[in-house]
């Protein structure tokens, strides 16, 4: 009881002064699955809207769009993971995530199901993903977390954005 | 007092480097038979200006050495001088120290002091020299100029420098001021004290014109001088004293110990270039020491195109716009705005009656969002002279290095083009008119010979042709050798020896990596690496090369640009539902078509019979997987016949669309290159569409 309490302490702590310790992640549904990235990569929530579809490319990588005069690729998470595919309606949502180093930055949007909550997670509770050998690829999970009792997998975003990687790793 | 000069700097350096090219196209163009003061006038006033503004901003290495070339400049200027090779020559050299000083300073360097130490004793030595041989230039003296600045680069230390400064005896100045003299606030009185403190003034005035006493005008000065100052000092010393009233009087200073001048100038030196000097002007030691400053002053070029790239990757941040483009921008602006409020005024009370003025509205807007585009995108014009005006230059010293008579010859300098593209064709430009100076043009005798005026020509032409700029580089010289270039190509594996070229192909094979005609590899050009990346800087650009060449006459290098970089005139085309832009320059003719006319080649390749020739067909539809759309639509089609590469061949696409301008967009700059694909842009209704890269799409179909 008295440990909790403590827990409960330090979490508020953590809340009211957002110190390292504490990041902010906006989650996301695919399916049954719920997914989180960093806060701070997501530039907008639009929802989605017909692409421009690139020739020779892989399936996921959907097409590009005109974001206020940018060229912005759009990913199709869904296709990504290998999950079933799912109609896009008008609810469908896409999250525009920006990755890269200070050089170079680059926008991207990904299609998820919906989009769910900010959540607050304390560092210290991510705990490292399963190893799931060759079965499942695991390479874009940071980390999973628990929020009210349900597993939400925390992405990379420059993992999930390099392209250039994709592309090395079909060829 | 504390206004940030810094913030002046960058003009400062622009205006100091326009100068810099004014004054080296000025000294290339002067011909020694026929001066043209003009011309000297212009030198005069880039050494002036840079002086003027070096010295405000505290630069004082470059006002003092600036003030230096001034003077010998003013002489010139004022015909107490003869304008002699050996002094351009020196002038040139400074001309490239000075921007080397500007360079460091700019980019917060040290100046090197050694180098310029050499260029100032150069000109000093050719501006005291130079005031003997002013009174009868004989070929005889002005070897001795020569042989003198020789001299001194070879001595380039400082010390012995100054001890030359300090030859002089003493100086004569007939200073005769303007009426309005006074008027502009300086004193007479207070120079001579300033001349009193370097050494002993003896001062007569000539009051001949000084009128009678009730005519006479108090704020007149009608009194002129003979001074004459006595002692060890610099003829610029002087001058800097008279320098507040240089443009209010009539001034004439001349050493009062002339004969005796040259020698004392080379005492100071190596005793043995003085032996030279005053023994034997005509053997041939002279002469050698002569060239000798001529490489001197080359050896600086390396350095100096370095410091012209540095000089163009400061300089890229910043560009200047000519007033009235902006006048009219201005204009467009306003037009825009009114416009605009006449639209929200239909808007506002909208009825059905008032949709002839809308629609008169939404035109004139349209017009003006034209306008208003075309001048933006003239901003970023720039005349190809900023490329051209290096190449003069460039040529007299290569030629001047290889013996050999080029005369260069400017057409259609003002022809303006992308700002992008001016920096980025200077690099492939030098390494063409190099080819063309070193390969091209043969040496004097041998065009005598082949009945050719010994003078080569390299004509740098620049025209706007439908959308492209053209730039050829056309010479005179002896031509590519074809045969010569087969048995090359063959001997270094390049093409098999049984193939038959067509006359563009085999002057194509120039471009491929690694290959060089040159026999023997000199420093200018001729390592075989070059002409590839000639081309593949030019291919980046958007344009292609073309090469026609006759064996004896010449060689006409063809370079073709877009315009512009940012914008292109494309032919909207359908495929399935989804529309792609073919950029229209590259688009030979469009044919409507049905799927009988189309022959199998193989089972596979499609080929379309173009007025007897067949052309090999790309179907968009197969190559880009597109299922979506009516397939049966692609048994009739339009085949675009398009050129990519010099090669003809067709697209087969659904349907055309209409013609368009479209606005590049990168793909690349949140993706990545797609093949067949060199950008996007952002259609009317806002979508995007693929611009097509026909060159890219023809390899891949290859594939």
């Amino acid at each position: 009881m008295a440990q909790e309490a403590e827990n409960k302490d330090i979490d508020q702590y953590h809340y009211s002064k957002n110190l390292d310790n504490a990041v902010q992640y906006l989650s996301f549904a695919l399916g049954k699955e719920e997914y989180g990235v960093d806060i701070l990569r997501v530039q907008e929530i639009r929802s989605w809207e017909p692409v421009s579809r690139i020739p020779n490319v892989p399936c996921y990588e959907k097409g590009v769009v005109n974001l206020r005069g940018s060229i912005v690729p759009i990913l199709d998470l869904r296709e990504r993971f290998n999950l079933s595919k799912a109609e896009y309606t008008p609810l469908t949502v896409v999250v525009v995530l920006q990755t890269g180093d200070s050089n170079k930055t680059r926008i991207m949007g990904v299609v998820v199901d919906s989009v769910s909550d900010v959540i607050n997670v304390d560092k210290t509770e991510i705990q490292n993903a399963p190893d799931f050998g060759a079965k499942v690829s695991n390479e874009f999970i940071n980390g999973l977390v628990s929020v009210n009792e349900r597993m939400v997998m925390l992405l990379d975003v420059d993992k999930l954005l390099k392209l250039e990687a994709l592309d090395q790793d079909e060829s | 007092m504390s206004i940030d000069m810094s913030q002046f700097h960058q003009v400062f350096f622009e205006e100091c480097f326009e100068g810099l090219e004014a004054m080296e196209s000025g000294l290339l163009t002067l011909d020694m038979g026929d001066i043209d003061s003009e011309i000297i006038n212009t030198i005069f006033r880039g050494a002036h200006s840079i002086k003027g503004g070096s010295g405000t901003f505290g630069f004082t290495v470059v006002a003092e050495y600036t003030h230096i070339m001034e003077t010998l400049l003013d002489e010139m200027r004022d015909g107490r001088r003869k304008v002699t090779q050996p002094a351009v020559d020196v002038l040139l050299g400074s001309v490239d120290c000075l921007r080397e000083m500007l360079t460091a300073i700019q980019n917060e360097q040290d100046v090197n002091n050694a180098s310029v130490a050499k260029h100032k004793a150069a000109l000093e030595v050719v501006l005291n020299g130079g005031s003997v041989t002013a009174e009868a230039v004989s070929p005889v003296e002005q070897e001795l100029t020569s042989e003198v600045v020789a001299a001194v680069n070879v001595v380039s230390d400082v010390v012995e420098e100054k001890s030359v400064e300090l030859e002089e005896q003493g100086w004569k100045i007939a200073f005769c001021p303007y009426l309005d003299l006074l008027k502009t606030g300086n004193d007479p009185v207070r120079l001579f004290r300033e001349l009193n403190e370097l050494g002993e003034l003896t001062t007569v005035a000539n009051i001949q014109d000084v009128p009678a006493f009730y005519e006479l005008d108090p704020e007149e000065c009608n009194i002129s001088w003979d001074l004459k100052v006595m002692g060890d000092i610099s003829d610029g010393e002087i001058r800097e004293i008279f320098n507040w009233v240089e443009g209010d009087c009539e001034m004439e200073i001349q050493p009062l110990v002339k004969a005796v001048k040259p020698v004392p100038v080379t005492k100071k030196m190596d005793p043995e270039p003085v032996a030279v000097a005053t023994s034997n002007n005509f053997s041939p030691k002279p002469v050698e020491v002569k060239s000798k400053v001529v490489t001197e002053t080359k050896k600086a070029e390396p350095q100096d195109s370095d410091n012209d790239a540095s000089k163009t990757t400061a300089k890229a941040s910043s560009i200047r716009v000519d007033t009235d483009k902006i006048d009219t921008l201005i204009n467009m602006v306003g037009e825009v705005v009114i416009t605009q409020s006449m639209l929200g005024l239909v808007g506002e009370n909208f009825s059905m009656d008032k949709v002839g003025q809308l629609k008169r509205g939404l035109a004139q807007l349209e017009r003006h969002t034209r306008d208003l585009q075309q001048s933006v995108m003239n901003i970023r014009m720039l005349p190809i002279s900023f490329v051209f005006s290096r190449f003069p230059r460039l040529v007299h010293d290569i030629s001047s290095k290889l013996d050999k008579k080029i005369a260069l010859k400017l057409v259609g300098e003002n022809t303006e083009v992308d700002k992008a593209v001016v920096e980025l064709i200077n690099d492939p430009l030098v390494h063409l008119i190099r080819n063309s100076l070193d390969h091209g043009i043969e040496m004097p005798a041998d065009r005598v010979a082949a009945g050719k005026p010994e003078t080569g020509t390299i004509e740098l032409k620049a025209y706007h042709r439908g959308g492209h700029i053209v730039i050829e580089i056309i010479d005179d010289g002896r031509g590519l050798d074809k045969d010569k270039l087969l048995s090359k190509a063959i001997e270094k594996g390049l093409i098999e020896e049984n193939n038959l070229l067509t006359e563009k192909q085999i002057f194509e094979l120039i471009f491929m990596p690694g290959f060089s005609t040159a026999e023997q590899l000199t420093d200018i050009s001729g390592r075989g690496v070059g002409m590839d990346v000639v081309r593949r800087n030019i291919q980046s650009l958007g344009g292609n090369i073309e090469i026609i060449s006759e064996l004896g006459k010449g060689t006409t290098i063809a370079i073709h640009l877009p315009l512009t970089l940012a914008i292109l005139d494309g032919q909207s085309v359908a495929v399935g539902d989804e529309t792609y832009i073919v950029p229209l320059v590259s688009i030979i003719e469009s044919i409507n078509i049905t799927e009988r006319m189309l022959n199998k080649v193989a089972g596979k390749g499609e080929t379309f019979r173009l007025r007897n020739e067949y052309l090999p067909v790309i179907r968009m539809r197969s190559i880009f997987n597109v299922h979506s759309g009516n397939p049966t639509k692609s048994k009739e089609g339009v085949l675009v016949v398009v050129e990519g590469q010099g090669e003809l061949c067709c697209l087969l696409v659904d349907e055309l669309l209409g013609q368009q301008q479209v606005v590049i967009k990168s793909l690349e700059a949140n993706y990545r290159r797609v093949e067949g694909v060199s950008g996007a842009t952002i259609l009317g209704d806002g979508s995007v569409a693929l611009i097509l890269d026909v060159p890219g799409l023809v390899r891949f179909s290859i594939r």
